[in-house]
């Protein structure tokens, strides 16, 4: 019995590309049901995301199974797929390495384990899968654990988002009942606030220069829009601000900030300052309760992040090696014992 | 004899400690059982030196300067294994254990433990200096995360996302706790204070006036707290400066507690 893996991803296919051989989730099991009928094939899960579109088998015929599965994405997209193919062993390492987030856009992500779960648990239901997938997608799972627990390739956030949205979690706890101010409403501003959405905030208020772009931004992350004159009135009851005026002065103040904290009863203040010139003068990070991040500061973190993950991929790598010898070994038991 | 457990309860605080500071320094540290397990076996090994040393000297045993030490570090102990699990404070067995150590270890290697000459028997006097004691283990950990929230408040303004930051609580949640342990510390010295009266203690002295002047000021820095006149990081700094300064007098206000 070989191991299959074959598919297209974000470091060979460009996304015009691999949304055309995308599976949607309500078309696994029709494309399963169809991949089944390849000629070789006994076993198959598909895994499908934005970054990838990948096809694992079980068949003891590779060659004519590759063809096959060719010629049924030929047939499903209209053009020829320019599939990667990879033997048993590099098929196992590869399904390790995408179980660990090694394989991925933003390196040590952690939502591809979920969706491979997911693609493992639909093939599954769809009596796709039998002793061999089952047993290397359990194991992917457990290797996948191994990795995210004894490295440091999860560590920390990699984005300006999730780096603020990280210090945010980091100062409030839980953001559900946290107010945000966007003041600018900016591309980065814009991506900050909705990763915070995302973690739970509900109130987002939004003020620009341009009333209708305030207002337009509030629609889409479900926020309100307030006119920019009167952004002042609001501040006192925000817990997290984005500012990302084009003022080219700073409009956040030491003086202007002191008279409003005493008002706060205690409660901190997140100011994420992305525009360049600065909004918030750097003298107010040393108010009490103030946490001032600037854009500098956010992407330094987000960096150190992803160097301290670099760092570790020697380290996972050695992990996944451990299991793929060990996962080759069963399957060669497993065939001796069969033969 | 009975020592002996006071060793192995410094073992576990030390192996606590230890551990966490090892898993930071790799930067494998996930929130676990074992910091919990440890600190409960150190807590255990303590319990059983109090009931042994309690049969030894026929009352609750805060006879001498060892045993209010003991009796203390085993409060801040039981405090963390009540407050702990419940608020889910990653990291506060690792600032707690090493403060339980150093209470211990002062106790095992200073020469303080010395049977002192026992009074009347009064139960009301027993239950004023246990309480008292239990009162500052809520102290110490509200030191603790006094500690906690500074450490804290100090990486989120340096700017930097170290281990530590990634995994003490967020710095909301140090100072709501620290409130909250404040209040626990301040009503349990006050329950204390009133069954000292009801004993007949006498209210004058140094001692007395020591421990009425802790007790001044953590209620007024718990009024502070309550009324939003301090913001958190001065309430957290001010809870580790009384603390420091009950320590330092306990020498003294410890004789209160000898029945």
């Amino acid at each position: 019995m070989t191991i299959l893996c074959a598919g297209i991803n974000h470091h060979v296919a460009p996304v015009d590309v691999r949304e055309r051989f995308a599976v949607a989730n309500h078309e696994v099991a029709s494309v399963l049901d169809s991949m089944r009928r390849i000629d070789g094939l006994s076993e198959a899960v598909v895994v499908s995301t934005c970054n990838r579109v990948e096809f694992y088998a079980a068949s003891i015929c590779p060659e004519r199974t590759l063809d096959g599965l060719r010629g049924f994405l030929e047939t499903r997209t209209g053009m020829a797929a320019p599939l990667y193919h990879h033997d048993t062993p590099r098929s196992v390492r590869h399904l390790f390495r995408v179980a660990s987030g090694l394989d991925s856009m933003v390196l040590g992500e952690t939502e591809i384990l979920g969706q491979v779960k997911q693609a493992y648990a639909t093939a599954a239901d769809a009596g796709a899968t039998s002793g061999t997938l089952n047993r290397l997608f359990q194991k992917a799972f457990r290797v996948a654990k191994s990795v995210r627990t004894e490295t440091q390739i999860t560590r920390g956030a990699t984005s300006v988002g999730s780096v603020a949205v990280e210090l945010a979690g980091k100062i409030f706890g839980d953001l559900d009942h946290r107010r945000v101010m966007v003041l600018g409403a900016g591309e980065t501003s814009e991506r900050v606030a909705r990763s915070l959405v995302s973690r739970g905030v509900k109130t987002v208020i939004v003020s620009n220069r341009t009333f209708d772009r305030a207002a337009q931004l509030a629609e889409e992350i479900g926020g309100m829009a307030i006119h920019f004159d009167h952004w002042q009135n609001e501040f006192p009851d925000v817990d997290i601000l984005i500012s990302s005026t084009a003022a080219p002065h700073p409009i956040i103040t030491r003086e202007r900030l002191e008279p409003m904290m005493r008002q706060r009863s205690g409660r901190p203040l997140f100011i994420i300052d992305l525009a360049v010139p600065r909004d918030a003068e750097p003298g107010v990070n040393r108010l009490d309760g103030v946490f001032l991040y600037d854009i500098d500061s956010l992407q330094d973190i987000a960096s150190r992040s992803l160097a301290v993950r670099r760092n570790e991929i020697e380290h996972c790598e050695r992990i996944i090696d451990r299991h793929v010898t060990d996962f080759v070994g069963w399957l060669r038991r497993r065939q001796h014992s069969i033969e | 004899m009975e020592r002996y457990w006071l060793v192995a309860a410094s073992f576990c605080f030390l192996l606590s400690f230890g551990h966490t500071l090892f898993a930071l320094g790799s930067g494998t540290f996930r929130p676990a059982r074992f910091n919990l397990l440890s600190m409960a076996a150190g807590f255990a090994f303590q319990t059983v030196f109090l009931v042994q040393r309690g049969q030894i000297v026929h009352t609750c045993p805060i006879t001498n300067l060892f045993e209010v030490l003991v009796f203390l570090s085993w409060s801040i102990v039981l405090i963390y294994l009540l407050v702990g699990p419940a608020y889910r404070l990653s990291l506060m067995g690792a600032f707690t254990s090493p403060l339980v150590l150093a209470l211990l270890l002062l106790a095992l290697l200073a020469p303080i433990d010395t049977i002192a000459p026992r009074g009347a028997h009064n139960p009301w006097i027993e239950f004023h200096a246990a309480l008292s004691i239990i009162a500052y283990g809520a102290f110490g950990l509200a030191c603790i995360t006094g500690v906690m929230y500074l450490v804290q408040e100090r990486q989120l303004k340096s700017g930097k996302i170290s281990e530590l930051l990634l995994n003490l609580p967020p710095i909301t949640d140090l100072g709501a706790v620290n409130g909250r342990l404040l209040l626990t510390g301040f009503l349990l010295l006050t329950i204390a204070f009133g069954a000292g009266l009801a004993a007949g203690i006498s209210v004058t002295g140094l001692k007395s006036g020591v421990s009425f002047a802790i007790w001044t000021l953590y209620g007024t820095l718990l009024a502070m707290d309550r009324m939003r006149l301090l913001p958190p990081r001065r309430i957290a700094g001010g809870s580790v400066l009384i603390f420091i300064f009950a320590l330092i007098t306990l020498p003294s206000v410890s004789h209160l507690s000898a029945p």
